[in-house]
């Protein structure tokens, strides 16, 4: 079962005591991803690419992996994920980023 | 396994996750920061066991989970022994029907360490199984909703040692970790900082390269529970150790080294200004309160220093 | 079936050397009285090369269940012993050993409860664990003590069970008495406990999370399926036995019995007491009185069916219970059986006798009264009392 299935079978409420994998364990992790912690957002954070010198840090320090590491090092910010916690705002030593509505 | 890189940049630090987004740790949280790195800090097939609480409430609620990485949960008090319950069956499995090795982590927090899960980590610790234990200290039994541990530093404010006219905040102090997990004459024990992720992704792996028990002690603020804005998490991180209120540093074979010196160190109070469990602290009222906590880390420093300094075996 | 000597050994010995022939994995082993000899022994074992396992002599009770549950995930054969304060103290992960379905083998020296301390035999060890989803067989000898636990760990890991199971064995009266017992073959022990085949173990290859945290949306939905659990365990014992019977020639079944086929009246008991009674009621059958004792040997789950058909043909029940259920109807055992009674339509007059608390000695001619009271409750249609706490100094 993929995790995708496993997770929307639950939210639909289609399953039985029967179909549930024994003793409430998780087969296919991580499922977390189908949970979008995104709209947990007030503030959200905006790169500006033009100032970013690829230290990674933000990358770094993100908690909730919602900063994606490019090939070339650049960062890219994943808004599905982002709960708007602003730690990267504050660690980017050349204050790239800035925190925005919405 | 190959052979081991240590970190020297963040450039370094593997892209890959084995701990998951989508998890539901508030915005900003520590203890999912030295998660994230403790999991991009392992050297080959690693195994989790962890205690209940802020990580495995918010990381494993059916059907969700954050762990790439075979998860156990069992209780609260006793990660340490079912680890090595883990550990010992994987050995012999090993050995009677060649199951494949892989390191064990046990993962609990201040609660599940200092306090309830102390007793599991000392015969742990005592029975000398190949285990990696990191501790993430939030400083309090936050999941249940701030309540004072024995990780909860002297005077701090929490809903079991609120800071009250008569009472203000924890009249104990902080116990001693390290001191304890070298009380029991283990190869390796250390204390680390998120922000500083090198050295702390370089002790693990350092931890998992030796045979035998090893302890990790890591800081991991906490937002409502140190009630601070969420963007300071690292700041404070790194404030917590710039003021020598909590010293980084490791102890092989009872040999201490401080692995983050801080020889100018910031007043203390720079980092307790920033969070509300400290406000009543920096009363006028409440100044001998404040007094003895500075003059208590101050001492910590000192003996650190001087036990580096001596080479003395603890 | 291959001749073997006779061996004479206490029943804890009987028990280590079971423990030994099973092949487990990992011991967690923390002494408590009357226990000790059987951890002592497979320390032994270990230590002289005998038993290749990982003997880890924990720090107490809770993490001796807490390792046998992580070991138990990780694929291996786990084992632990204990009993009263022990057992008390495991508590908590008692529940999530079942829960989790972590097939684990524990010898239960039945004990009692502190308070007053008291180290001798009583079943209130057991019973505080009786609805902990845990399967509960009872030996009333040594050979039954060394039989079930290889019956024990066949029935704690067939994959349509994956359950904990407990082997009770009465403190002193078994743990420390020597009886001669007929071992089976380390062969036979080898094919009848092949390796363990685990179909969820830890394995990095692939990766599960266990023991999440179930909300209301589900979390009936996870009891339900192991609840079911325990319901198949009757299909899986009987298929243990009948194999066991095999490479044992000896056969268990559900309970034991003396002459219950023309009884009136009927005692129930766990544990050793039942050879007592058992020699009491050949002495009473040959004065013609017709009574028939049981001796069950699966406490949980409760062989309702089987002790029905046994209740119907009797017109008294003596229910002996080594435990109570304070501010409660009676002794555990004793509310089963009446609720057995009452749901299934059998009206006959059912008595609970409260003995042995703390290790009081219960003599022959006591077992001797008691079938004699159960005759009496046969012929005057009733009991002038519910429950009796036999021999109380008033």
């Amino acid at each position: 079962m993929s995790a995708k299935s496993e997770v929307k079978k639950i939210l639909k409420g289609e399953f039985t005591y029967k179909t549930l994998p024994m003793s409430a364990m998780i087969l296919s992790p991580p499922t977390s991803p189908e949970y979008k912690t995104g709209i947990w957002r007030v503030k959200k954070p905006v790169i500006d690419d033009s100032k970013c010198i690829r230290c990674l840090l933000c990358w770094v320090y993100c908690p909730d992996i919602a900063i994606m590491r490019l090939e070339d090092d650049h960062v890219k910010i994943d808004y599905d994920y982002c709960k708007g916690c602003g730690i990267c705002v504050s660690v980017c030593p050349v204050k790239a980023i800035k925190m925005e509505e919405g | 396994m190959s052979e081991l890189k240590y970190f020297k940049t963040v450039k370094e630090i593997p892209r890959e996750d084995r701990f998951a987004k989508g998890h539901r740790l508030c915005a900003g949280c520590g203890a999912a920061i030295a998660m994230k790195l403790a999991m991009k800090a392992v050297r080959g097939p690693t195994v989790v066991v962890n205690a209940t609480g802020c990580v495995e409430v918010a990381t494993t609620c059916y059907p969700y989970s954050a762990w790439a990485v075979p998860y156990v949960h069992v209780a609260f008090e006793n990660t340490a022994a079912v680890a090595s319950g883990v550990i010992e069956a994987n050995r012999i499995l090993n050995k009677k029907r060649g199951q494949k090795l892989y390191d064990v982590i046990a993962i609990a927090g201040d609660g599940g360490t200092f306090d309830i899960g102390l007793q599991a980590l000392s015969g742990a610790l005592e029975r000398g199984h190949n285990l990696l234990y990191i501790c993430y200290d939030n400083e309090a039994y936050m999941n249940t909703g701030i309540q004072r541990s024995g990780a909860t530093p002297l005077g701090a404010a929490t809903t079991t040692s609120p800071a009250g006219t008569v009472i203000p905040g924890k009249p104990q102090r902080k116990k001693d970790l390290i001191g304890i997990a070298v009380a029991h004459r283990i190869p390796y024990a250390a204390t680390a900082s998120i922000a500083y992720p090198i050295d702390y992704m370089n002790k693990i792996r350092k931890a998992l390269e030796i045979e035998g028990p090893k302890v990790i002690h890591v800081l991991t603020p906490c937002v409502p529970g140190w009630r601070y804005s969420p963007s300071d998490t690292i700041k404070l991180a790194r404030l917590a150790v710039e003021t020598r209120y909590f010293p980084v540093y490791e102890v092989e074979n009872g040999r201490v080294k401080i692995t983050i010196k801080v020889d100018r160190p910031k007043p203390v109070e720079e980092f307790l200004k920033l969070q509300r469990r400290f406000a009543h602290l920096l009363k006028p009222e409440n100044a001998h309160i404040l007094e003895t906590l500075k003059k208590s880390l101050e001492e910590n420093w000192e003996r650190l220093v001087k036990l580096e300094e001596s080479g003395v075996i603890i | 079936m291959t001749q073997v000597k006779r061996l004479a050994f206490m029943g804890d010995e009987a028990v280590a050397y079971a423990v030994k022939q099973c092949n487990v994995d990992v011991i967690a082993a923390y002494p408590i009285t009357p226990q000790t000899i059987i951890v002592e022994r497979l320390s032994e074992y270990v230590a002289n090369g005998e038993l290749d396992a990982a003997f880890v002599p924990v720090e107490s009770e809770h993490s001796a269940i807490s390792a046998c549950v992580g070991g138990s995930l990780a694929g291996a054969r786990v084992y632990t012993s204990t009993c009263s304060q022990g057992l008390a103290l495991m508590h908590e992960i008692l529940h999530a050993a079942s829960s989790m379905r972590a097939p684990i083998g524990m010898t239960i020296v039945n004990r009692s409860l502190n308070a007053p301390l008291n180290i001798h035999c009583e079943h209130s060890d057991v019973m505080n664990a009786r609805d902990t989803g845990w399967v509960h067989l009872f030996a009333n000898n040594v050979q039954q003590a060394y039989d079930l636990t290889f019956i024990s760990f066949k029935v704690a890991e067939d994959p349509r069970v994956l359950l904990p199971v407990s082997v009770n064995i009465d403190a002193f009266v078994l743990s420390h008495s020597v009886e001669p017992i007929t071992p089976i073959t380390d062969e036979d022990a080898a094919k009848y406990l092949p390796p363990r085949e685990c179909e969820y173990p830890i394995n990095p290859d692939r990766p599960i999370t266990y023991g999440t945290m179930a909300l209301p949306d589900t979390y009936m939905e996870f009891k339900m399926q192991f609840k079911e659990a325990l319901d198949r365990v009757s299909e899986v014992f009987e298929e243990a036995v009948k194999e066991y019977e095999k490479i044992s020639g000896r056969r268990y079944w559900y309970y034991d019995s003396y002459e219950i086929e023309d009884a009136d009246a009927l005692i129930i008991v766990l544990g050793s007491t039942y050879g007592t009674l058992k020699t009491a009621a050949k002495k009473l059958r040959a004065e013609g009185l017709k009574v028939g004792v049981m001796g069950l040997t699966m406490f949980r789950p409760l062989p309702e069916k089987e002790l029905v058909k046994v209740l119907r043909n009797m017109k008294a029940v003596v229910v002996m219970d080594r435990a109570y259920s304070y501010g409660g109807l009676g002794g555990p055992l004793y509310t089963d059986i009446i609720g057995v009674l009452y749901r299934n339509g059998i009206r006959i007059p059912a008595k609970n006798v409260i003995y042995g608390l703390g290790g009081r000695d219960f003599k022959l001619d006591e077992a001797e009264a008691i079938l004699r009271m159960a005759e009496k409750g046969v012929k005057e249609g009733g009991f002038e009392t519910h429950v009796d706490w036999w021999g109380v100094k008033r």
